[in-house]
């Protein structure tokens, strides 16, 4: 198989606003991954952009233990970093996980992937963290193993995740100077002791990198997690980006920091703020020329089930599952159905965009105006299309439409400004978190958007737009961006929204 | 001679396995040390195990119901803010 023709074409396209990142279509990020890779991640929701529309994950709470502190990290409440700020509902042994994991395989079909990741940190609780993965690889191995670590412990266990066939491991690493990890770890636990500030940050992050190295070499796929926080990292981030890249990380996730004060976090208490939108954007911009780039992390609890960005973890509490008669081999059958049936659609969009490309180099790139770059949110319940209702979204993707192409930016969670029933009363104050939410967007595309908001939204400056109802996301915003630029409304008047090159 | 594991343990399982006296054991609603079995780790490493690996401050006392790791030790949040 060869590598789609879009990329061939980018690169004879003149260069516009970003360099190698995540420019043109969304799934660029995909097609410039050497074969090997893309066959093993693009049913990874966490790893590929394009898959996370598809395919759902699930994290199982087996390793509750942990061998640092982290400043955006409440033990009380469990792990700020790899899950949200909530607490994981029930802790499981791993003979409990492995029966929640086939129950959730067999009524998710599209669950492709069972991750560990806490609530503390799994390699710090080998035993269980092992254990479940054996299990699981005997028993439902039509599912992906993967793990998140600090890396503290991962030299060690190097040998033990490769025999168990986990062939993706996330490591954290928030810098690769012990003076800025001793801003971010006040202590770490080592060979029986604890050691506190710029020492115990010095061998984290040696041990981080050796991991990293390690991991590499044994041909596992290893994605590298920053949390992005303001005055402590952001600057040191891109140099982090560069020097995992060139150790064979292939993929980095740049998240925000999460630090509200009701979490009790050492952030949260001090007032240490998290990112804006922008400042997101604008390192996740940084780093792309050096890096493959991750937007669409949900910074997920360690106990999610679902596609991203739903949790469908209720279905699943202990108490149901015990309930639940479930014959694996049978599942695995419809599971492969629904696979190739994905795998089908996910292939005839590829063919599509290539024959799409190959008009495009018949006729010659033809020179398009300078257009001004747009963003428009998008409201989707997954598969790709534009098939959530307004007020029923608690999240929306940001895509940016600019005369080079669409290219997904991130999501923004919200409130949903009608869950319908007795929630409808507080419709307003939900709808101004919205709009706030919304900002810097012209375009809000939906399903359905109801007359409540229209005039809101209209007011401050977000066109709504029902128009594009079950149509695949980019072909929306393609049609929509073109009938803004025939309206005259893409001047190159600001420049405010050019991205760094 | 032993220490004791109060409330405030999270039940993160993080002291169980380093206890070279396997007298941590697993319990509702937290953890507990058996104080016929704690040593403190006295002879077998320089600072108690339990205690030098426990995140929540204030969750393991001493003989004289000391916390080992005091408010504010282990995260650097200021005492005042810990109050609020």
């Amino acid at each position: 198989m060869q590598l789609p023709v879009i990329n061939n074409a980018a690169s004879e396209a003149p260069k516009g606003g970003c360099s190698a990142g995540s420019c043109g279509s969304t799934d660029d990020q995909m097609n410039h991954l050497p074969e090997h890779i893309r066959e093993k991640v693009f049913n990874h929701p966490c790893y590929s952009e394009e898959a996370h529309h598809y395919f759902a994950r699930m994290h199982v709470a087996v390793a509750p233990a942990c061998n640092i502190q982290c400043n955006y990290c409440n033990r009380k409440y469990d792990c700020a970093n790899e899950s949200r700020p909530g607490v994981v509902s029930e802790l499981h042994h791993p003979v409990q996980a492995v029966k929640k994991v086939l129950a959730v395989a067999a009524t998710i079909p599209q669950m492709t992937v069972l991750g560990i990741a806490g609530p503390g940190d799994p390699l710090a609780n080998p035993e269980r963290t092992f254990e479940t993965f054996r299990m699981l690889s005997e028993q439902a191995p039509d599912i992906k193993l993967c793990v998140s670590t600090n890396g503290l412990s991962l030299p060690d266990q190097v040998e033990e995740l490769a025999k168990y066939n986990i062939d993706h491991v996330t490591i954290t690493i928030n810098c690769v100077d012990p003076d800025v990890g001793a801003q971010i770890y006040p202590w770490i636990f080592w060979k029986n002791k604890r050691i506190k500030g710029r020492e115990g940050a010095a061998i984290l992050i040696e041990q981080q990198q050796k991991g990293l190295e390690m991991l590499v070499a044994k041909g596992i796929l290893v994605k590298v997690n920053s949390v992005m926080i303001p005055g402590v990292n952001d600057q040191h981030l891109a140099e982090v980006s560069k020097i995992v890249k060139a150790k064979g990380a292939f993929l980095h996730n740049v998240m925000p920091l999460i630090s509200e004060a009701e979490h009790g976090t050492y952030y949260g208490l001090t007032g240490q703020r998290g990112p804006t939108h922008d400042e997101l954007q604008a390192l996740q911009d940084a780093c792309s020329g050096d890096m493959n780039m991750m937007r669409h992390c949900r910074q997920c609890r360690a106990d999610a089930v679902g596609l991203l960005g739903e949790d469908r973890g209720a279905e699943f509490t202990m108490d149901k599952i015990e309930a639940m008669d479930i014959n694996y081999p049978e599942a695995m059958k419809m599971r492969a159905e629904v696979h190739a049936a994905i795998n089908e659609e996910l292939e005839s969009k590829r063919l599509a965009k290539e024959a799409k490309v190959q008009l495009v180099s018949i006729q010659g790139i033809k020179a398009k105006p300078e257009t001004r770059p747009v963003l428009m949110a998008v409201a989707t319940k997954g598969g790709g299309v534009i098939n959530e209702h307004f007020g029923h979204a608690s999240e929306f993707l940001i895509y940016e439409a600019s005369s080079e192409g669409v290219r997904f930016i991130g999501h923004r969670k919200t409130t949903p400004y009608c869950e319908g029933g007795d929630t409808c009363g507080d419709g307003e104050s939900a709808l101004d978190k919205t709009l706030k939410v919304l900002a810097g967007c012209e375009v809000v595309l939906c399903s359905k958007v109801g007359y409540e908001p229209w005039g809101p939204l209209e007011s401050a400056g977000i066109q709504p737009n029902g128009e594009h109802a079950m149509e695949a996301i980019e072909d929306a915003i393609l049609k929509v961006y073109e009938e803004m630029r025939v309206a005259g409304k893409l001047e190159a008047k600001v420049e405010t929204q050019q991205k760094v090159a | 001679m032993a220490l004791e594991i109060i409330e405030s343990c999270v039940n993160c399982w993080a002291c169980e396995p380093l206890c070279p006296s396997k007298a941590i054991y697993e319990a509702k609603p937290h953890f507990l040390i058996d104080p016929n079995k704690c040593t403190e780790c006295a002879s077998d490493f320089e600072d108690p195990q339990c205690a030098t690996i426990c995140p929540i401050e204030g969750a393991i006392l001493n003989d004289d119901g000391v916390p080992l790791n005091p408010p504010g030790s282990l995260t650097g949040i200021p005492i005042q803010q810990l109050a609020a």
